[in-house]
């Protein structure tokens, strides 16, 4: 019988150790794990590398991650935190402790679903010119400059949806789903924390994520507390 | 002089070229506020990356809902026909060609339609590119919205740029509180002139050549 429920957050996190890379999920406060983070946060594992849209919910909800030092690379759309003061990950990178890969937020996603189904990589002209297209290929189509983008994958992608059935098919609302596809799909353990894990399986047409690109997943409560870091 | 633009009116100023069936993505801060402006009764459907066609007005505090935000955090509500996605396709449809107006923030635009917006090179905070590149590479039409000049009176429409780039070649239209400036192959060309304001005061604001239409309008909004 597949079943791929778990009871706690330790099973949930097992065998992410030193070094891995991890995707975490998440845009605007919507479909962020926050009962991972903190799991993740109560883990020795160090020199890791955090793929997520926006550093700051990572830093909000798991600040020992970044203030132990536990990360060496980061690689996301958006690492900088609200307000004027210095965050402690702005700190380390300010510093040259921490290695920030800035990635366009549209290439950010594409190198994921390419990661996940099989892309090695892929030209776009977005970026072409900038700082972050300095040491990528350039070949032009259409008349157009476009830079060779690399896929990515992950050791573990952590996502926060709906619900979800014992084959790990996740349902999300709202805008929750945001880069969670295309992180279950690139990451080779991907695990799923949802409001309710339903005890019968869910309706085949409504599913947002297929089950086969999902290891784990854990029912736990929504402990955002109404706060966006 | 007038009063120059404050931000709602220079947000006012851009919603007027807004039409019935555009899909519109509006970029953080300030172009946000576009959307309180758009036109009655045009059914304009706006996007926003973090997967929604069809964003309406921010949710009152009973009907808020952690879990439907906008890609700047706010919790909003939808529009009859609105449609929720994942991020791929949120930005197969702006790097596809599908949108038709992307407004956005900036801090620099050059002559020849280079924008900067996503680093200042601030000296105590992290980096941040969001969507931007995507957004000014995809959509149809390119505009901008920001101060004519920096808080030190420093000229935004310059030359070229001197802060890191966003995207080349890509500027179609700026709204700042002073005017409204097409960019052409020509370089800039002034639309709409802050009503008191001369064609040379523009020029001293600015640190590029500027041209100006032959009948240039007057640039004008509603006390908001």
């Amino acid at each position: 019988m597949i079943d791929k429920r778990v009871a706690t957050v330790e099973e949930a996190l097992d065998g992410l150790g030193d070094g891995a890379s991890v995707m975490v999920n998440g845009f605007g406060g919507a479909g962020v794990p926050v009962a991972l983070i903190r799991g993740l946060e109560a883990l020795p594992a160090r020199d890791l590398t955090m793929i997520s849209n926006s550093m700051r919910f990572i830093d909000g909800y798991g600040p020992a991650i970044f203030a132990d030092r536990r990360v060496k690379k980061v690689i996301a759309t958006a690492a900088r935190s609200r307000g004027p003061d210095t965050s402690a990950f702005e700190r380390q990178w300010l510093d040259g402790e921490l290695q920030v890969e800035m990635v366009p937020q549209g290439t950010f996603a594409e190198r994921m679903r390419a990661g996940g189904g099989g892309i090695p990589a892929f030209f776009t002209p977005t970026g072409a010119g900038t700082d972050l297209a300095v040491g990528k290929e350039v070949r032009r189509f259409g008349g157009e400059d476009c830079i060779l983008e690399e896929a990515m994958v992950a050791d573990f992608a952590l996502i926060r949806g709906q619900r979800a059935d014992r084959w790990g098919n996740i349902a999300f609302t709202g805008t929750q789903g945001n880069f969670g596809l295309v992180m279950a799909m690139a990451a080779r353990t991907t695990v799923v924390e949802v409001a309710a894990l339903e005890t019968r399986h869910l309706a085949p047409d409504a599913i947002h994520i297929p089950g086969i690109y999902v290891e784990r997943v854990i029912e736990r409560a929504d402990e955002r507390d109404g706060r966006t870091p | 002089m007038t009063m120059p633009l404050s931000r709602d009116q220079i947000a006012w100023r851009a919603a007027q070229d807004l039409a019935e069936g555009m899909y519109v993505n509006l970029g953080l801060g300030m172009p946000v506020r576009v959307a309180n402006f758009a036109p009655a009764g045009e059914e304009i459907m706006f996007h926003s990356e973090n997967g929604i066609v069809g964003v309406g007005p921010v949710a009152s505090e009973a009907a808020a809902d952690p879990d439907l935000t906008d890609a700047g955090s706010q919790m909003i509500t939808l529009v009859p026909g609105a449609a929720l996605f994942e991020s791929s396709q949120a930005f197969a449809m702006i790097r596809g060609g599908h949108l038709d107006v992307t407004i956005l923030g900036g801090f620099e635009v050059a002559a020849n339609g280079d924008l900067a917006n996503w680093d200042a090179r601030a000296t105590h905070k992290g980096q941040l590119v969001g969507g931007a590149m995507d957004l000014v590479t995809g959509a149809k039409s390119v505009r901008v919205m920001m101060n004519h000049t920096t808080r030190d009176g420093g000229a935004r429409l310059l030359q070229a740029c001197t802060l890191p780039l966003t995207g080349l070649g890509m500027v179609d239209r700026v709204y700042t509180d002073l005017a409204v400036v097409d960019v052409t192959p020509d370089g800039f060309l002034v639309r709409e002139l802050l009503d008191g304001l001369g064609p040379d005061e523009l020029q001293d604001r600015s640190g590029a050549e500027l041209a100006f239409a032959e009948e240039y309008g007057v640039l004008s909004a509603p006390a908001l």
